[in-house]
């Protein structure tokens, strides 16, 4: 017994080894720009495939592998810097976050398109000798990923505090305008540092794919959510911490691997991140010393004067909308409007809460899946009528996503966004591990179609009917709560929640409303999803779709209802009509969020 | 009969430092009492403990016969003490009137019925289907606050659909005043509400302030103008380094020896040379 939990454990460290190389790239870039780098895992995967391009291609040795790797990533941390950070100095916090992920998203897909999805093998350029060790053994590139993480560190640790760069760079983590007075170039020390973080990422990707021997497109968003567990665990922006951090995470993987099994491994590191944010926000080696009050952070809410559609013309477009199939008799047009209209509904949800109430979700899609998987069990499992599934499953959304996201309600601006990420992420492991109610990794099939009364909804005609009857009740009901008091409460705690406590305004309720409102609208959105596809699993909501929604939200305008609409049209509509493949579609998303972050962040119709 | 506000041996360390050291503070009602000193006093830090937003040390504090320390600044608020901020908060997205009215929210009946467990969703039901006496509420609330910034002359009334962000300086200071007003305050906490303004807005901001006085509404006031301080209060309460230096009747306080020290620096200089708006 003892034996194996000392191979876990040494597992555990050689695993939060490889965590800790991409966590000291974040810590560093947090350190001196107060960004979490979303496109870090993107990085990583690009060192990993230029690593591949040169041994395969060029036959390379390593150390040559390792420099081309170095330069390469360097140029693009470069790039990154330049696009993400720079111009948007000063937006909110939360704006080049979310330019990153924009990018994430281009790189991403870059990568896919240049090597295709599948993955491949990165032949190891190590002798094969290993020293046992327990019943395992530890082997020359372990040695290698630990030596690098710990020399890299090492040099960070001292060139930050004993070169003049690195003062500077330390200067500008403490103070960016304060800096740039005393004459420090801070734009000068953000590209050092991203260059160096971004070097460190390629050099962790390519020892990765050696040490599995694989490499994929997909293992980007996976590193970058892994780096950013260990660099919270650690507390954001401390470079030994985030060593520490990965080791920690490492640990705790593996120990939950060997209590219950392989697919637990990401189940225990996203709710480790969700006790750490919400006990130790700062981080385990940091003193819990409460986030200064400082209005505006984390809300992405450019100022703007709002498009008002006068009624008559709202209730001409409805009408517009309602009277088309009447008019063109094309199912594909209609599926495509169906989808948008179904889209929007998570839109409905995500502006209410990320726009209104100021509570940017990075994991949306979960609330759907919620729904989907509520509505799909209540009507296969009890038998029960459609139309009432779809509404239960909006009230259990409501519920349960209020409940989850509940513990996080005292963050604020980033740290929100990643414990929404986290419990996203969450969502979708839950459904893969709770076997007994929602049949695991098989997923649920055969989902009774949509049906009102027991007449089942056959026609692309009814289906789109359905789907818009209901988004414009839904959309006329989310007007109505915006003109109420609600409304105003709602938006007070966005703009500054210290004044509004000290008005009365108890932020805790008003978020509770706010997602109770959004899971509800969100609910109804999965659980139609799960009757017009008959067929669902743990990825059918993926994480892509909550960036998605939260795309829409922007185009159209944070708040804006109608910005939701006319923002989930857009992004599914368009792609659609114009034939866009699927692989250009996501690089089509990933540049409109860059775009609209830079230079449109009120979005089409203005935020509210 | 106790004071409206009473706090007694208030205390509030940062670090090594003790920003509010064992204050007593007494405001009874009706009461006008302004608190001076020089920046770094710790006078607004006193007024984020009596308003809940920042955690005490030591002390007791009691309004309207409630013990407050340690309540959530939401409650305190409910309880009926309004502020405003030194620097300004306004809610920038909100237009002016909904600044105000966000300020009423504390009177809020119909829509936020006090039921306990259900209250929450109850809000939510009622604001969505809206039942007469919700209808009514709102719209008795939306009269009133467009009163409270006629108070203001035409500084605000023309602006009542604008978002505050798109107001000078001064007008969000004064959205903010009307803001604390709507919540129908029994004590009023105003914090530098001059700052920033010319000499005939400051003027203006005096008659203000005089009025809501002569209504008979309690204020405690942090004020740097000391001319106006001397006419508007029926106390001072001097403050340095976070002890309270002298108290009384602004004539008394004006020629405390101890005061002069701290607005210059030394002994010996005689009361009119007492500066009218310390440099800052």
């Amino acid at each position: 017994m003892f034996g194996s939990w000392f191979d876990y454990t040494v597992n555990g460290l050689i695993i939060g080894n490889i965590y800790a190389l991409l966590a000291v790239g974040l810590a560093l870039i947090f350190g001196v720009s107060n960004l979490i780098n979303f496109a870090h895992g993107s990085v990583y995967t690009i060192g990993a495939y230029i690593g591949w391009t040169c041994i395969t291609y060029l036959h390379t040795p390593l150390p040559v592998t390792m420099l081309v790797v170095i330069a390469g990533c360097a140029l693009l941390g470069l790039a990154i810097e330049r696009i993400c950070l720079r111009p948007l100095q000063n937006a909110p916090q939360i704006a080049p976050l979310l330019a990153t992920i924009g990018i994430s998203f281009v790189l991403d897909q870059l990568v896919q398109m240049i090597f295709s999805p599948d993955p491949r093998a990165l032949p190891m350029q190590l002798p094969d000798w290993r020293i046992p060790l327990g019943r395992g053994t530890i082997g020359s590139l372990d040695l290698l990923i630990a030596a690098i993480g710990v020399a890299s560190a090492a040099v960070l640790f001292s060139f930050l505090r004993f070169t003049k760069l690195g003062w500077a760079v330390r200067a500008t983590a403490l103070d960016r305008e304060a800096a740039q007075q005393m004459g420090v170039d801070v734009n000068a020390v953000n590209r050092t540092v991203f260059a160096i973080a971004s070097a460190l990422g390629g050099i962790s990707g390519l020892l990765v794919g050696m040490y599995y021997n694989d490499i994929s497109p997909a293992m980007s968003f996976q590193a970058t959510l892994k780096g950013i567990v260990a660099q919270v665990i650690g507390g954001v922006g401390n470079v030994p911490g985030a060593i520490a951090g990965s080791l920690l995470l490492g640990l705790i993987e593996s120990w939950g691997v060997a209590l219950f099994g392989t697919s637990y491994r990401n189940l225990f590191a996203f709710l480790f991140l969700i006790l750490i944010l919400v006990l130790r926000p700062n981080g385990l080696f940091s003193s819990a010393r409460r986030h200064p009050p400082e209005p505006m952070t984390g809300t992405f809410i450019a100022p703007s004067r709002p498009f008002r559609a006068p009624r008559f013309s709202l209730a001409a477009l409805a009408g517009l909308a309602l009277a088309l199939p009447l008019v063109v008799h094309a199912p594909y047009l209609l599926q495509t409007l169906t989808n948008a209209w179904i889209y929007a509904l998570l839109a409905l949800s995500l502006t209410l809460v990320a726009g209104t109430a100021g509570q940017v979700s990075l994991g949306h899609a979960g609330l759907l899946a919620i729904g989907a998987y509520a509505s799909a069990l209540l009507a296969i499992d009890l038998g029960t009528p459609i139309v009432l599934a779809i509404l239960a499953a909006g009230l259990i959304t409501a519920v349960l996503g209020t409940a989850l996201v509940y513990p996080a309600f005292r963050l604020r601006g980033h740290y929100l966004s990643i414990a929404t990420l986290g419990i996203g992420e969450i969502v979708a492991l839950t459904i893969l591990n709770w076997e007994s109610l929602t049949r695991g990794p098989i997923g649920i099939s055969a989902i009774p179609p949509l049906s009102l009364f027991g007449l089942p909804l056959e026609s692309a005609e009814a289906i789109y009917w359905f789907a818009l009857v209901v988004v414009l009740a839904l959309a006329m009901l989310q007007t109505r709560l915006l003109r109420s008091h609600l409304g105003r409460t709602l938006r007070a705690v966005r703009d500054d929640d210290v004044a509004a406590r000290a008005y009365g305004i108890a932020p805790n309720r008003y978020k509770t409303l706010a997602f109770a409102f959004g899971g509800f609208v969100a609910g109804i959105g999965g659980a139609i999803t799960a009757h017009l596809y008959s067929y669902i699993n743990h990825e059918t909501f993926t994480s892509e779709i909550s960036i998605l929604a939260l795309t829409m939200v922007i185009l159209g305008g944070m708040g804006n209802v109608l910005g939701a609409l006319l923002g989930a049209l857009a992004l599914i509509g368009l792609p659609e009509l114009f034939r866009v493949t699927a692989e250009y579609r996501v690089l089509i998303y990933g540049v409109t969020l860059l775009l609209l972050i830079r230079f449109r962040p009120q979005g089409l119709l203005g935020t509210v | 009969m106790p004071a409206l506000l009473e706090a007694r041996g208030v205390i509030r360390r940062f670090g090594g430092l003790t920003a509010v050291d064992r204050i007593d503070l007494d405001v009874a009602e009706g009461e006008l009492v302004s608190i001076i000193g020089p920046n770094g006093a710790g006078k607004t830090t006193l007024f984020n403990l009596l308003t809940g937003l920042d955690q005490l040390d030591g002390g007791t504090i009691a309004f309207a016969g409630h013990e407050i320390a340690g309540l959530a600044p939401e409650r305190i608020a409910g309880l009926g003490m309004a502020r405003t901020f030194q620097h300004g908060r306004v809610f920038a997205n909100l237009s002016v009137l909904d600044n105000v009215l966000a300020g009423a929210h504390t009177r809020l009946r119909a829509v936020r019925p006090a039921l306990p467990l259900v209250g929450a969703v109850a809000e939510l039901m009622l604001a969505l289907v809206r039942p007469p006496a919700v209808v009514a509420e709102e719209r008795a609330l939306r009269a009133e606050a467009l009163e409270i910034l006629a108070l203001f002359g035409d500084r605000l009334v023309p602006r009542a659909d604008h978002a505050t962000h798109s107001l000078s300086y001064a007008n969000r200071r004064r959205v903010e005043i009307a803001r604390a007003l709507a919540l129908r305050p029994r004590l009023l906490l105003l914090d530098e509400p001059t700052a920033g303004m010319n000499p005939t807005e400051t003027a203006e901001m005096l008659g203000l302030v005089r009025q809501l006085k002569a209504r008979g509404l309690t204020i405690l006031l942090i004020e740097h103008k000391l001319d106006m301080v001397m006419l508007l209060s029926d106390r001072v309460v001097v403050m340095d380094d976070g002890v309270k230096l002298a108290e009384g009747p602004p004539a008394a306080v004006r020629s405390d020896p101890a005061v002069i020290e701290a607005y210059l620096g030394h002994r010996g200089v005689g009361a009119a040379a007492m500066p009218l708006e310390p440099v800052t």
